[in-house]
Parts: structure tokens; C-alpha cells; sequence
């Protein structure tokens, strides 16, 4: 009974991790295999050939290249995830600290006003911010993109960082005080150091966030300039005949920058998540 | 003592300390939602700037609350996220209950189920579209090469199939966000009541449903409050998997908003409709949120 009870188990696991790796490494896999393999019929299950040129193609090193300028989306992705994401953590400290630490009128409305901006759908929210940035001359810029994000980022930032405020105690700081450490540096010397890695957690939610964004960029970009790869990724289907691996191998490079930074932080990121959230 | 003396010094000191995350939400979302409330008050096309400064009252809405066209992917929309909901939570419920059950590599396991929650959503729209083609799709591929059928299932060009298609790739990418709440919940699980309801006599079966499942509500309801500030990336998948085709067999509420708005130029009415999908939103957070403070008094978890 136990062996059969062991053996249901194991088989549902391995189902479920079939369900959940196997499209990602499906695609991964073929982003490192030419064009004509993906098309074959009957189809090619073993990969005879297992080739870097898609990521030639994508970044103009080989002799084969595709009119999409993937290492400028990369860039522009790059430098609008970051900006966006130090600015949001910075704004999110203060707002989270403050939700932690004090008491104050219309706290709960303030809190549930913050998060119910955030809930505005990004396409909602793309209509009037375009109309307004074409006027203010800001579409089609980093800085447009960035300025969006940061909002987009600020609310979900400060409901992890107040979460990680809680966890410390009260008492740590009112000793320092005592002490004779401003409160200042009793945020800075006692709380924050303990706040360290989970502020570092809610720093990458906000990097993937906006890393990952579509329905905003897709509206509020337009050119080399300060298009970001999700949008870059939809100018293969605007061609006569859709490139599968020279998507897949952009989807590749979309996809690792996020893995890597998920596994860093990866159980910080369920703490803050759940005990934010519970005892509130 | 000293928490009074401080606080009351610093009276000022939170609202500072909230003034850049106010003013931030104020000028980039609260203020362009304004923008698009007038908007939605005017018969606005791109093409024609000066019909901005009509005023045309609630002409919009009342126009799309006797139009179909609007009608329709406006259920679907509602249909469709009501069904990812639940079924989101049921499995990820259940995927959460296995997880606990197994011995060995729990870490393991939890770091794989983290893999879907990162994946961008328009990387998860164009992984199904890659996978679902009828032609080249590893799944049509697969069913072929087992002999389940000798002919392509056309899942992304048939109306249901299609629709199917999405709420699968949806649920792919956000069941995890319930099984991981749900499995922090698992572990934060105090013993002692299980104990005693089993020495009491209860069965597997009562201990689920009145003492684990109550306890996990308020991580469950976590997990859809989180969800439900960002339903509408669903707009990503559609946009990619079908584009809201065949004949607008797949079209949601957002999917209808970006082309009213920037394929039709019909600025007005896709505020309109925009504004109708905010309170959408809105609607679905509050109510998620209202739970979950229930759910905390419930947990006595409130400090």
C-alpha cells in the first residue's frame, strides 16, 4: 500500500515537471538547431545538428543575417529595466519604511490606492499615456518607457519592502535610539543591513517586471531607439514567413538574464511574497 | 515610551517619506487616467485632432452597451478569467499538496516551479504559438508520430481550440504563483491542531477541509490578490498566439481596446472602453483584497 501510495506520487511529480519544463526546453532547444530541422516532415525528434548560427543571424556575426536589430533591443531593455528598477526601489524604500514604521491617518486607504493604480491594465493605461507623451515629445524615448515602469514598479515594491520591515523587530532600532543613534542612522546601521536581501528581491521582481513588459511598450516605442526585446520579438511575425529559430534563440535571450537573477533570490522572493502579505 | 516620543516628533516624517511614491503614481497614472476620462467624454479619432474638445457626454458608453461587438469579448473576458482563476488556484492547490507529500528534492521541485513565473508573457504567448502550430507544432507533431491522429489538429485556427489553447498557456504560466503561496502556507502550517483533530477521530478528509484548507485561505487569497493586479497581461498571450482571431473568436476586452484604439484611430470610444476594463480590474482587487483581510481577522494575523 505505502510502495503504491510512493509510486502514484512519484509518477504525478514527473508529470508535472514534464507539463512544466518541457515547452520552455522545447523552445530552447530548437533556438540551437537550423530552420529547415524545425520544418522537417516527418519531423526530427533527435537533433542531428545542434548550431550557434541563429545567434549569429541575431547579432549580425555571421555571413546570414536578419534585418532585426536584436543587440540594440537588448541594450535599450537593459538600461530601461535598470534605471526604472533603481528608481522604483529607491522610491519603494521610503514608502515601504514608512508603511512598516508608522502610524498615520488614512494609511489603509493610502496602501489599497496604491495598489488599485497598479491595477489599471497596461493597454488601459497606454491610451491616454500615449496621447500625453506625444505631446509631451517623450514617446519613442528610453526615458518615456522608463518614467512608466517606474510606476508600474512602485506600488508591488513597497507592499515587499514594508513586508520585510515587519519582519524586523521594533525593538532593534528603539535600542539604538537609546543609544543615542538618530533615526536616520538606526535605518541605516540596523534596519536596512537586515532588509538587505529581501530589498534585493523586490529589486529583481521589479527588473523582471519591466524586463518583461509588453502592452506598454508595444504602444509607447517605435524605433531602434528605445525599442525593448518583447516588442523586438513580434517584428518576426511582420515578415512573409516566420523565422522559428531565429525567435526562439531571441526568446532564449529574453529568457536567461530573467533565470538567473530568479534563482539568485529565489527565497527571499516567497518570504516576502507570503509573510507581507499575511500578517499584515 | 519611546515608540510615542518618536512617533509623535516625526509626525511628518511618514508622508515625506510616501511623498515620491504618491507623487509618482499622481503624474503617470492617476492624472493620464483623468486624460482618459475626458477622452472618453469625446468623439476623439487620431486622424481628426480638434474632435478632442467635443464634448459628447456618456455617448461612448451607451454606444458600446447596446453593441455586441463589445458585448461579446466583454463576457469572454469575464468568462475567461473566472475560469483561470479557479482552475489556477484548484490545481495549484493540488500541485501544492503533492509537493508537501514528497520526501526528498522539495527545494528542487519548488526552484522548477518558479521556471514559468518568469517566463515574460509574450514569451509564453509565441512558446504555445511555436508548440500549438498546426504544421510544425511538437504537439501535433507527437499526436501524429504516436498515431493518435493522421490529421493536424488545427488548435490556434479553430474558434474553441484556440480559445482552449490560451486558457492553457495562461494557466501554464500563472498556476505556480498559486502552488508556491500555497506550499509556503503548507509549511508554515502549525502540527498540533492536525494532531489533535486526528486523535479526535477525524478523517484525512474533515483535517483537509476544516483545519488545512482554512489555514491556507489567507495565502490562497494572497495569490489571487497578486494575480489579479495584473489579469490583463492575458492581452500579451492573445496578442501573440492569435492576434484575437479567427474572426474574433479569441478577442478579449483588451485585445478589442488596442485595435479600436490604435489600428481604428477611435481614441473616444477605446477609452471608453478602457475605462470600463479599469474598473474591471479594479473590481476583481478589491474584491480579492476585501477576502483576504477577512481571511487575516479570521488567522487573528493581524498585529
Amino acid at each position: 500500500m505505502k510502495r503504491v501510495r510512493g509510486m502514484v506520487l512519484w509518477v504525478a511529480t514527473f508529470l508535472l515537471m514534464v507539463v512544466m519544463c518541457v515547452p520552455g526546453l522545447w523552445v530552447i532547444l530548437s533556438a540551437f538547431r537550423p530552420n529547415r530541422e524545425i520544418l522537417a516532415k516527418p519531423p526530427v525528434w533527435v537533433p542531428e545538428t545542434l548550431t550557434l548560427d541563429n545567434f549569429g543571424k541575431i547579432f549580425g556575426w555571421g555571413a546570414e543575417q536578419i534585418a532585426i536589430p536584436v543587440g540594440s533591443y537588448f541594450l535599450n531593455s537593459m538600461v530601461i529595466a535598470l534605471t526604472s528598477t533603481v528608481i522604483a526601489l529607491g522610491i519603494g524604500m521610503a514608502g515601504g519604511y514608512a508603511f512598516a514604521r508608522f502610524r498615520f491617518r488614512g494609511k489603509n486607504s493610502v496602501f489599497l490606492g496604491l495598489m488599485l493604480l497598479r491595477t489599471v491594465p497596461g493597454i488601459a493605461l497606454s491610451l491616454p499615456v500615449f496621447m500625453l507623451w506625444s505631446r509631451l515629445g517623450i514617446i519613442d524615448t528610453k526615458l518615456g518607457l522608463i518614467i512608466v515602469y517606474v510606476s508600474l514598479n512602485v506600488p508591488f515594491t513597497i507592499w515587499l519592502i514594508d513586508g520585510f520591515f515587519r519582519q524586523i523587530p521594533l525593538s532593534l532600532s528603539e535600542a539604538a535610539q537609546v543609544d543615542g543613534c538618530t533615526r536616520w542612522q538606526a535605518f541605516w546601521k540596523i534596519e536596512f543591513p537586515l532588509a538587505k536581501s529581501g530589498i534585493a528581491s523586490a529589486g529583481v521582481f521589479a527588473f523582471l517586471t519591466s524586463w518583461n513588459e509588453f502592452a506598454l511598450a508595444s504602444q509607447l516605442t517605435r524605433s531602434t531607439d528605445s525599442k525593448t526585446l518583447p516588442v523586438g520579438l513580434l517584428d518576426f511575425t511582420a515578415q512573409f514567413t516566420i523565422d522559428w529559430a531565429g525567435m526562439c534563440a531571441m526568446a532564449v535571450i529574453i529568457i536567461v538574464p530573467a533565470l538567473i537573477l530568479t534563482f539568485l533570490v529565489q527565497k527571499h522572493l516567497i518570504a516576502g511574497l507570503t509573510f507581507g502579505g499575511v500578517k499584515g | 515610551m519611546i515608540r510615542a516620543l518618536t512617533t509623535r516628533r516625526t509626525d511628518l516624517a511618514p508622508f515625506l517619506l510616501l511623498l515620491p511614491a504618491v507623487a509618482v503614481m499622481l503624474f503617470v497614472v492617476a492624472l493620464p487616467l483623468l486624460f482618459s476620462l475626458w477622452t472618453s467624454l469625446t468623439p476623439y479619432k487620431l486622424t481628426k485632432p480638434a474632435s478632442l474638445y467635443v464634448f459628447i457626454g456618456a455617448d461612448n458608453y451607451l454606444r458600446l452597451l447596446s453593441d455586441p461587438a463589445f458585448w461579446v469579448p466583454f463576457g469572454r473576458t469575464v468568462l475567461f478569467l473566472t475560469i483561470a482563476l479557479n482552475l489556477e488556484f484548484a490545481l495549484g492547490l493540488g500541485i501544492a499538496l503533492l509537493i508537501n507529500q514528497i520526501t526528498w528534492g522539495q527545494r528542487g521541485l519548488r526552484t522548477i516551479m518558479m521556471f514559468p513565473m518568469m517566463f515574460s508573457p509574450i514569451l509564453v504567448g509565441f512558446q504555445f504559438k511555436f508548440i500549438f502550430n498546426d504544421n510544425i507544432g511538437i504537439l501535433n507533431n507527437a499526436l501524429q508520430s504516436l498515431g493518435i491522429t493522421d490529421q493536424a489538429i488545427p488548435w490556434l485556427v479553430d474558434g474553441w481550440l484556440a480559445m482552449a489553447s490560451i486558457l492553457f498557456a495562461e494557466m501554464w504560466m500563472s498556476t505556480s504563483v498559486f502552488a508556491i503561496l500555497l506550499l509556503a502556507g503548507l509549511f508554515a502550517m502549525p502540527r498540533d491542531p492536525v494532531e489533535a483533530a486526528r486523535v479526535d477521530g477525524c478523517n484525512p478528509w474533515q483535517v483537509f477541509r476544516h483545519i488545512t484548507l482554512p489555514f491556507l485561505m489567507p495565502f490562497a487569497f494572497i495569490a489571487m490578490t497578486i494575480r489579479s493586479l495584473d489579469v490583463a497581461r492575458a492581452y500579451d498571450i492573445v496578442k501573440v498566439m492569435t492576434g484575437g482571431g479567427p474572426a474574433g473568436r479569441t478577442e478579449l476586452l483588451w485585445t478589442l481596446i488596442a485595435r479600436t484604439g490604435y489600428e481604428n484611430a477611435q481614441m473616444g470610444k477605446a477609452n471608453a472602453m478602457a475605462y470600463i476594463s479599469t474598473l474591471l480590474s479594479i473590481a476583481f482587487t478589491v474584491y480579492f483584497y476585501r477576502k483576504l483581510m477577512a481571511a487575516r481577522r479570521f488567522m487573528g494575523g493581524v498585529q
